[in-house]
């Protein structure tokens, strides 16, 4: 056939399109300016996780100590008549959406690790986590050392995988596209252990009876807000915010109001 | 059993109901975008203007080889690096409507070509124009040979949306997933639901299409 | 993009292979299972008519993602444990079956009953013509739609992803989340499906025309 190659134009000017365009870098202009002038700040959440960015069945709306945060920080930043917008996240879709400029900054359990320094800035830590296992009551495993051999269940896109990858290299680890489904594959039996932090499933085990946290925090994960690159004002900001929240007391009327009832878990060990 | 008394709260539902609301919204938005941008298309590719034909044919068989995931990803994260920023509503219709075009095309294509040729050539020796004999003579004889193609892939436009939960979209599947993830007992409940909700409307569409098509046989 | 492929070709590879295997099985198992709900829909028998149509229906009218959501979280729990690859692959499966029943009916159908007849009066059972006469005609007008399952199911199988079922999606997710590299993860994983969706379309285009 003598059109073959007249028939690959098309495909590969598509590709050298859409490729050429992803390397165009992202609004220029401060993000903080932004939001002074339209007074909002827009904001990944998570629409998943209990006790940090959950959708309320009763009105649709996220709630959780992220989202109380970013509520806050904006009143800060933006002063009394700031706005805070909402845009659900997953672990898998944050960065890209933030790289693209659909939010402004992530505020949904999002650990401070060097990987993701070298693509987007972060805050100082607002909230320290660590890394632990959740599992049915009956399991055998206690610790890390207990995964050999066993399958755990993670979420795509979180950093949890690529811990445990290194601290139980025998596990098989599945990843799942976010802890609604993650939990749902725990309880079906798809998995023998749950990670991720020890928040978000002191949450879960709050919700499903007959689950336990188990084996400490084997990392330390400083939860961070994240902005992109070249948005120093913004990491600044929201640092002087945070330091604000912490002096005022109101960051431990946070805690308590989150995780005061978590049984089993000390909240007074998060007060700052 | 206490499982489904507890899962179908009112709240509970009511919450699934806006979730379908959704999903039967972003159904409808995008088969009447992709009816009209898949009729255009369809039109180009079976009228063999130069190039442009070839290009819009090429587009839309990478389209409809392309699993619709895929697509969703692309105009979720990939359209705003060409300075577009859709949320996941528009992004979810947007990508639904990419993909239905691309299949309706070839519908409208091959309900063109089942129009017997004569037909073309005997309104043109009336003097009507390309255009016109297309549009009174035979798109209107080709559209109603297509009904059952096109209510079919209504149909599978509305199971799709589900993949859409992977972008966040609030739709059915999205808020069924909230709920049994937040209480694992009201996964068998929630799936019952899901299901039962999906089923009434497509297979109530498939009635409706049978009908119709009764109708216009008779 | 060329530091992706070549820095995770492997998974590339691994994915690609993991869905033309879920896709092969679930064209073969729902060929099967669609053929013998299609075979009962046409049978003199009322009740198995009306078995055949249920099922059809049933599954033509809830999203894959539904079924196969079910099959990875409910089964587990009160029946046999099956991993995400597996209950991937049955959710295609019966998906898939209820469209190649319709295809396989309508193949039958389109078949004259005066072959049935023929055949029957030269002394056959209903099964033996059914086996010898009508089948071997019917998939020969199925084979392109056939075909086109087989697109559909590769597409199809990205639902995988949803499962952990290791196919290409799922390592396109991994690649996107772990390269922060998104575009250009999920259009290497684009090719890689259009490498052979595309030539089966292709195939099958040309196969209609020289049949019609």
């Amino acid at each position: 056939m003598k059109n073959k190659k007249l028939f690959l134009m098309p495909f590969l000017l598509i590709i050298l399109l859409i490729a050429g365009c992803s390397n165009g870098s992202v609004a220029e202009q401060s993000v903080l300016e932004n939001a002074k002038e339209s007074k909002t700040i827009t904001w990944g959440v998570k629409a998943d996780t209990k006790l940090f960015g959950l959708t309320d069945v009763r009105d649709g709306q996220q709630k959780g100590f992220d989202v109380d945060m970013a509520k806050l920080i904006t009143k800060k930043i933006l002063g009394k008549d700031g706005k805070a917008k909402f845009v659900t996240v997953t672990s898998q879709s944050r960065i890209p959406l933030l790289k693209n400029g659909n939010i402004d900054a992530i505020i949904a359990t999002m650990t401070n690790t060097p990987e993701r320094s070298k693509i987007v800035d972060f805050s100082n830590s607002y909230f320290d986590a660590g890394q632990s296992l959740l599992v049915p009551d009956n399991s055998p495993i206690k610790t890390t050392a207990d995964l050999k051999n066993k399958t755990v269940l993670g979420v795509v896109g979180s950093n949890s995988v690529e811990n445990i990858k290194k601290v139980a290299p025998d596990a098989k680890v599945l990843q799942l596209q976010d802890y609604a489904q993650a939990m749902s594959a725990l309880k079906s039996g798809q998995g023998d252990a749950l990670t991720t932090d020890n928040g978000i499933l002191y949450g879960m085990a709050v919700q499903n009876k007959g689950f336990k946290v188990v084996g400490g925090t084997f990392t330390k994960e400083p939860y961070s807000i994240a902005v992109n690159k070249d948005q120093r004002d913004f990491v600044k900001a929201a640092n002087k915010a945070i330091k604000e929240i912490e002096a005022s007391g109101e960051y431990n009327e946070l805690i308590k109001k989150w995780f005061g009832d978590v049984p089993k878990f000390n909240y007074k060990e998060l007060y700052r | 059993m206490q499982n489904f008394i507890d899962a179908y709260s009112f709240i509970n539902l009511r919450f699934l109901l806006m979730g379908l609301g959704v999903t039967v919204f972003i159904s409808v938005v995008s088969v009447i975008l992709s009816f009209i941008l898949g009729s255009i298309l369809g039109i180009i590719r079976y009228t063999e203007i130069k190039y442009l034909s070839k290009i819009v044919g090429f587009i839309i068989d990478i389209m409809r080889n392309l699993p619709l995931l895929l697509i969703i990803f692309f105009t979720y994260f990939g359209l705003p690096n060409l300075g577009f920023k859709p949320d996941t509503i528009p992004a979810a219709i947007l990508a639904m409507t990419v993909f239905e075009s691309a299949m309706i095309a070839e519908i409208v294509r091959s309900g063109i070509l089942a129009v017997p040729k004569g037909q073309m050539e005997g309104s043109r020796s009336t003097g009507m124009t390309y255009l016109q004999a297309m549009w009174y003579i035979i798109l209107p004889q080709a559209y109603k040979k297509m009904i059952p193609a096109i209510v079919s892939q209504f149909i599978s436009l509305i199971k799709d949306t589900s993949l859409a939960t992977i972008i966040v979209v609030p739709e059915l599947m999205q808020h069924a997933q909230i709920i049994y993830g937040q209480n694992a007992n009201f996964i068998i409940p929630m799936f019952v639901a899901m299901s039962v909700m999906y089923f009434v409307v497509c297979y109530g569409l498939s009635l409706l299409s049978k009908g119709i098509n009764r109708r216009i046989k008779a | 993009m060329i530091n992706i492929i070549s820095n995770h070709w492997e998974e590339l590879l691994n994915g690609l292979g993991w869905t033309l295997l879920s896709s092969i099985l679930a064209l073969f198992f729902s060929l099967i299972i669609g053929s013998f709900f299609a075979i009962m829909e046409v049978l003199p028998s009322k009740t198995a008519r009306v078995i055949g149509q249920i099922y059809v229906e049933i599954f033509r009218n809830i999203p894959l993602l539904v079924i196969t959501m079910f099959f990875y979280l409910v089964i587990p729990m009160y029946v046999v444990k099956i991993n995400g690859f597996t209950a991937g692959t049955i959710g295609l499966t019966i998906y898939t079956s209820a469209f190649i029943a319709e295809t396989v009916r309508s193949g039958i159908q389109s078949i004259d009953i005066g072959q049935m007849e023929g055949a029957r009066s030269t002394g056959m059972t209903y099964w033996q013509s059914m086996r010898y006469i009508i089948l071997p005609q019917a998939f020969k007008i199925v084979i392109p739609p056939l075909g086109n399952q087989f697109v559909n199911l590769v597409k199809n199988s990205s639902v995988l992803a949803f499962v952990a079922g290791f196919d290409l999606m799922y390592q396109g997710n991994m690649l996107a989340s772990t390269t922060f590299d998104t575009i250009n993860s999920y259009l290497i994983v684009g090719l890689l499906y259009l490498v052979i969706t595309l030539p089966m379309s292709y195939y099958m285009q040309h196969l209609e025309k020289k049949m019609a």
